[in-house]
């Protein structure tokens, strides 16, 4: 609760909590805010320009382009949540054995967070996809499996910094596993940092499902993305500006506001890291 | 002589960074479910079980797994990645070769446009932290980080391209009269070609940088010497240009470093969209064509490219900072 009056005070993040929750909404009851079927074929209703039956225009198959915007909302938000929520894991795990235990199992992960940041995400990421079905399933753990590493490196160092306070010796002493020190004991004063890094991280995962669908090796086809819908969008570029306009405009606003609110968290949170 | 200690010391790092990058690529290539055959066979009715097992031979995939990752590995070395699945059967090296040098042009001259806009944006917005500009550049910055780039690259389209037409919207160069051109002229083609691609592809960057430098500016300017420089009665632009500025630069050298997969991976969309015969182009297509030597080829290239990347910023903050240079032990 205070955290949220803190949020609030801000007008950036408050601004970045209201649309996160608005989305959700729009995600939520799609169904009931949709003015069309977002998969209803109209051949008598092309290519249209924004009008007032069609607030947003139709597409090349006669959609409606708001309600697949709409239904959109649920691919994205599913897909950023989802593997956000695996990347976290692994990278929370993985954090937590390299800054606990340090010495050689400390060396390998950073070596294998090093070497993984090597490869430029989408390569990697295409070239796994290129061997699977582009199921949304896949999409979510490619990338989840892809975009860990940040993750790791924060959660060792503020392992690397609490292990050898008191507290933890003190669980030590009255026997407690090494697990329940790491998790039960050193992690949830490690939270915060995570908690701001999941938040950023969604936005950037929504990045990246959108332009694996807009090459055509996401999301695929009928079901509306805003990725899938860019692609559209290219291929009528010369007639039909709306296609273009709308679905990029979408992502644009929900990635702006997760970051938001990741940053106004930021600043609630760890005030030892405030940005300017 | 501690510089070269440092510099032979990141030089031995690449041994093994350089087998974890053919480990993973080799281990993705091969985890994933289905092997290349059996892709390729499942589009060929004709082909017989017989047939199938003559192809993984020839192959060499009913060799245990280690064999055909050292089989590979030696390749690898000697740049022999393999012939390509697709008609032409071309050597995947000479494929990546010929198309490694209009992504690496691409990349730097983005590169040089976010450097050259942006340190002088983020100082500016640092110096007049809280000020209107400061205020305007923040917003713009946001948007730059969440916007897609390939949607502005489509808006860039519609607007330069289409209705303004004002600049070409694909390829490298003019297809009709570019063999008649003069070579100023073709250099102005070429320049006209690259204008959106290598904008667009900056903006991320662009948005990145100069909340970077903002921030190391900031921070630089709270320090003691900065205090110091000022108590001497240094006029304002001398502190900030002189003693300010070449200390906040210091970490925008790593971060350069950092940015080279960003913008390599960038290229995949920038170059199937403009249509721009590059890496990333090459790697959509084998992708969609399942050419699966020549995808394994280009991660494993991209990913040293971005290794090479890392290494020269290590060198070059290595030089740039005299606590390194000299060996002495920074704060960091």
């Amino acid at each position: 609760m205070k955290l949220l009056k803190e949020l609030m005070k801000n007008p950036m993040s408050c601004t970045g909590l209201l649309f996160v929750v608005a989305l959700a909404l729009i995600a939520i009851f799609a169904k009931e805010l949709s003015p069309y079927d977002p998969q209803a074929i109209d051949t008598y209703h092309i290519l249209e320009a924004p009008s007032q039956s069609h607030l947003l225009g139709t597409d090349a198959l006669g959609r409606d382009v708001l309600s697949r915007l709409i239904y959109g909302t649920r691919i994205s938000l599913l897909v950023g949540i989802v593997a956000v929520g695996i990347a976290t894991a692994i990278g929370t795990v993985l954090g937590a054995i390299a800054g606990f235990y340090g010495g050689v199992v400390d060396m390998v992960i950073m070596r294998l967070v090093d070497v993984m940041l090597c490869f430029p995400t989408i390569f990697l990421i295409m070239a796994v996809i290129a061997f699977l079905e582009p199921s949304i399933w896949n999409i979510m753990a490619v990338i989840g499996l892809t975009s860990w590493m940040g993750v790791a490196r924060l959660v060792r160092a503020e392992f690397l910094s609490l292990r050898s306070r008191d507290f933890v010796l003190a669980a030590r002493v009255i026997g407690a596993s090494d697990w329940r020190i790491l998790f039960g004991h050193i992690l949830p004063n490690a939270i915060a940092p995570v908690i701001v890094a999941a938040t950023l991280g969604v936005g950037s995962a929504i990045l990246t499902e959108s332009a694996l669908s807009f090459l055509g090796i996401g999301v695929q086809p009928p079901t509306p993305s805003w990725g899938n819908m860019l692609t559209a969008g290219k291929d009528n570029i010369e007639i039909a500006w709306w296609l273009s306009v709308f679905p990029g405009l979408a992502i644009l606003i929900t990635v702006l506001a997760y970051n938001l609110l990741g940053e106004g968290l930021r600043e609630v949170l760890d005030p030892r890291t405030k940005r300017s | 002589m501690e510089i070269i200690t440092f510099i032979a010391k990141k030089l031995l790092w690449l041994i093994p960074t350089f087998f974890g990058i053919t480990v993973i690529s080799f281990t993705v290539m091969h985890l994933a479910p289905g092997e290349p055959m059996a892709l390729q066979a499942n589009f060929n009715p004709k082909m017989t079980p017989e047939m199938r097992e003559r192809l993984r031979r020839a192959y060499g995939l009913d060799k245990p797994l280690y064999v055909q990752y050292a089989r590979w590995l030696k390749g690898l070395v000697t740049f022999d990645l393999g012939r390509s699945f697709s008609p032409d059967r071309r050597p995947v090296w000479d494929k990546i070769k010929e198309r490694l040098p209009v992504t690496l042009l691409i990349n730097c001259l983005s590169m040089l446009l976010i450097i050259v806009v942006s340190v002088p944006l983020g100082v500016a917005a640092a110096v007049r932290h809280n000020s209107p500009f400061d205020h305007i550049t923040t917003v713009l910055v946001y948007l730059g980080y969440a916007a897609p780039s390939f949607w502005l690259a489509l808006l860039a389209m519609i607007l330069f391209g289409i209705k303004l037409e004002w600049l070409p919207i694909s390829g490298l160069h003019s297809l009709m009269g570019y063999s008649a051109m003069s070579t100023m002229e073709k250099v102005m083609d070429w320049a006209r070609h690259l204008v959106l691609p290598v904008t667009v592809s900056a903006v991320g960057g662009l948005a990145g940088l100069s909340r970077y430098m903002k921030s190391s500016m900031l921070e630089v300017l709270r320090q003691d010497y900065i205090l110091t420089a000022r108590a001497k009665g240094l006029p304002e632009n001398r502190v900030i240009y002189r003693h300010a500025l070449r200390n906040a630069l210091l970490p925008l050298i790593t971060i350069l470093g950092l940015s080279v997969p960003g913008l390599i991976g960038g290229s995949v969309i920038f170059e199937s969209l403009f249509a721009i015969p590059g890496v990333g182009q090459l790697m959509w297509s084998s992708v969609m064509a399942r050419d699966y030597p020549v995808l394994m080829g280009n991660l494993v290239i991209v990913a040293v490219l971005t290794l090479l990347g890392n290494l020269l910023a290590d060198i070059g903050y290595a030089l740039a900072d005299p606590r390194v240079r000299k060996g002495i032990e920074g704060e960091q």
